[in-house]
């Protein structure tokens, strides 16, 4: 062990309290250079406050974090001169433009005046903004704001770059081009902790993930060997005749050994699948039992169900939970 | 050409990978540049909504005007005897009340999310606060403009010159710089920008109306004449009066300074502890 590099962020019995609210209780996170680390959970778990205080914005209230050797709280000056944090909902400033927001920073982080334009021209470019430029951030797009975002977190290459639910609002193509930057920026050998609350984007882009719920680590592993803690996925089918499904639910609960799940689309239901196997077996059933099948899909486990798999309740947000 | 999911033709990747290519981190700013480019992001705020400077030119020209005409004719035989003795008082007691704004302005910014990205830089930390109290003293300037123009356009004549109202606009600077710290901290504390200007009133008013920038505190009660005497305002005005009409005390000066420092002093660790306190 006492040969390992020095880890990107290594918390211990991190906790974090508002009130009586434990939002952070006790997290152990250790994630390693050059990775990405996924941090999957639903809307108050407990991300964003752990990673405020992993970018020393709160200060923990037990527990020890140190981000690239160095305690957030005793060496706070140098944690934030390896990192960067790219909020929840964007850290820009809307009533500049986005060109001004990256002179800003260039000449917060110390470059001159010179330099810091062609950098943030630079950065404009390779961002897909340099037309928007000089318009208002306020009126930019969720995406463009979300890149400006970015852009503005690496004005200087950070060594570890924090990224709290980076695509929560953006549409698919948006989304993409946030994912495609992010494997860039990670290809040049930048860490990143990313915050998400879906497990195709964790799956996508992390290399290793640790569910979270009520402010504890309930899971971690990469996403192959959390997925297989909760199966395989699901089956979803579609019969023509909506008059048929209770009858396709009872024999698909025989045959896949899990309760079958009505849907709200009165001819569908789903079914949790252990062994992809039973798919093909399921389907030949339903067929040979004289179900005329519309469609069906195999899906990935859903947040969802990894949560009612590892906490068994929904991965809602959940109001405050009472007593601990 | 690959059928993975297209790369945007928005990012240019190349151009991406090259922005990204490591080079030398810049050395970290000193606090006067990081103070700086704060009072820059202030300053370009003003220039995208240039709205933002009514309180510091319409709110000026009406005190000048509504204090010159209501009182002018009761408190002295004309308005433009009165204005003689009035406008370096109503400049001050105008300037201060438009310190206020930076406590309202403040509590609005620091709301926003890039407040989170500030100050998780690697910067002086009171840079933020400072460089907006350098921001707002512009603004007190061209508050204070407005106002000696308007003076000078019904009839106000200062005895000690240009370089008396100079100085004086001075000495209004570093008090009204001193003064905002209140209100920064004020900002700082107060969950609404509604509830920054209500307690703002309550220590404005007071303070700015129970001085001498009216009528001389010889005609007042003995207990009014004690507070109204020690009031930095009223000691502003006076330095700021003798100042314009050559005739200054410097006692009124140094203890404005003294009045300063003291704000400053306590002020200034107040917001900044509350600065760093998470929120």
């Amino acid at each position: 062990m006492t040969d390992q590099p020095v880890p990107a962020i290594e918390t211990e019995g991190l906790v974090k309290r508002f009130g009586t609210t434990r939002a952070v209780d006790g997290i152990d996170l250790t994630v390693r250079t050059g990775t990405v680390y996924g941090v999957l959970g639903p809307n108050g778990a407990g991300k964003t406050t752990t990673i405020r205080m992993l970018a020393t914005l709160l200060r923990p209230d037990a527990g020890t974090a140190r981000v690239l050797g160095h305690d957030v709280v005793a060496q706070a000056d140098a944690v934030r001169s390896a990192v960067s944090l790219t909020g929840q909902f964007a850290s820009v400033d809307e009533e500049l433009s986005g060109r001004e927001n990256l002179v800003l920073l260039g000449r917060l982080l110390g470059f001159s005046r010179g330099p810091a334009e062609e950098r943030a021209g630079e950065l404009l470019d390779a961002f897909g903004l340099a037309e928007a430029a000089d318009r208002l951030v306020s009126t930019y797009s969720g995406g463009m704001r979300r890149r400006l975002d970015i852009a503005a977190s690496i004005v200087v290459t950070p060594e570890l770059l924090f990224l709290d639910e980076p695509t929560t609002g953006l549409d698919p193509r948006s989304r993409n081009q946030v994912w495609e930057i992010i494997r860039i920026l990670v290809a040049a050998g930048t860490t990143a902790l990313l915050t998400t609350q879906h497990l195709d984007e964790a799956d996508q882009l992390a290399d290793r993930i640790a569910i979270i719920d009520h402010g504890k680590v309930i899971a971690e592993g990469t996403s192959g060997e959390l997925k297989a803690s909760v199966g395989a996925g699901s089956l979803r089918v579609r019969l023509r005749d909506p008059e048929q499904r209770p009858a396709a639910a009872r024999l698909l609960d025989q045959v896949l050994g899990e309760p079958a799940q009505l849907e709200s689309d009165p001819a569908a239901l789903s079914s949790r699948v252990s062994d992809p196997q039973q798919v093909a077996t399921a389907l030949a059933e339903l067929t040979g039992a004289g179900f005329a099948v519309t469609e069906f899909a195999l899906g990935q486990p859903s947040l969802d169900e990894v949560f009612l798999a590892l906490t068994g309740h929904p991965a809602e947000p959940t109001p405050e939970e009472d007593a601990a | 050409m690959t059928t993975t999911t297209e790369t945007d033709p928005v990012l240019a990747e190349a151009t991406l990978r090259a922005a990204l290519s490591t080079r030398a981190r810049p050395h970290r700013p000193s606090g006067l540049a990081a103070s700086a480019a704060f009072g820059w992001r202030a300053m370009l705020k003003i220039k995208h909504v240039p709205m933002q400077l009514f309180d510091v030119t319409a709110f000026p020209i009406m005190f000048v005007l509504l204090y010159t005409y209501l009182f002018g004719g009761a408190l002295a035989d004309s308005p433009r005897e009165y204005l003689q003795r009035l406008l370096p008082g109503i400049l001050v007691m105008t300037v201060s009340w438009i310190t206020m704004y930076t406590g309202m302005a403040l509590n609005t910014d620091i709301s926003k999310g890039v407040f989170d990205r500030f100050r998780s830089l690697p910067i002086w930390r009171p840079a933020v606060l400072v460089g907006m109290l350098m921001a707002d003293a512009a603004r007190y300037t061209m508050a204070s403009v407005v106002i000696i123009t308007v003076g000078v356009a019904l009839g106000f004549r200062p005895d000690g010159g240009p370089l008396g109202v100079v100085l004086a606009v001075a000495l209004l600077l570093v008090f009204s710089f001193s003064l905002s710290w209140i209100w920064t901290a004020i900002g700082l504390r107060m969950k609404t920008p509604e509830s920054v200007m209500q307690v703002s009133m309550t220590v404005l008013f007071p303070l700015t109306f129970a001085s001498d920038v009216f009528v001389d505190s010889s005609t007042m009660p003995g207990w009014v004449q004690a507070f109204v005497d020690v009031n930095p305002i009223t000691l502003l005005a006076g330095a700021s009066r003798g100042l314009m009409h050559g005739s200054v005390d410097g006692s009124d000066i140094g203890w404005v300074l003294a009045w300063s420092a003291a704000l400053v002093a306590v002020f200034a660790p107040l917001a900044m502890r509350l600065y760093n306190t998470e929120r």
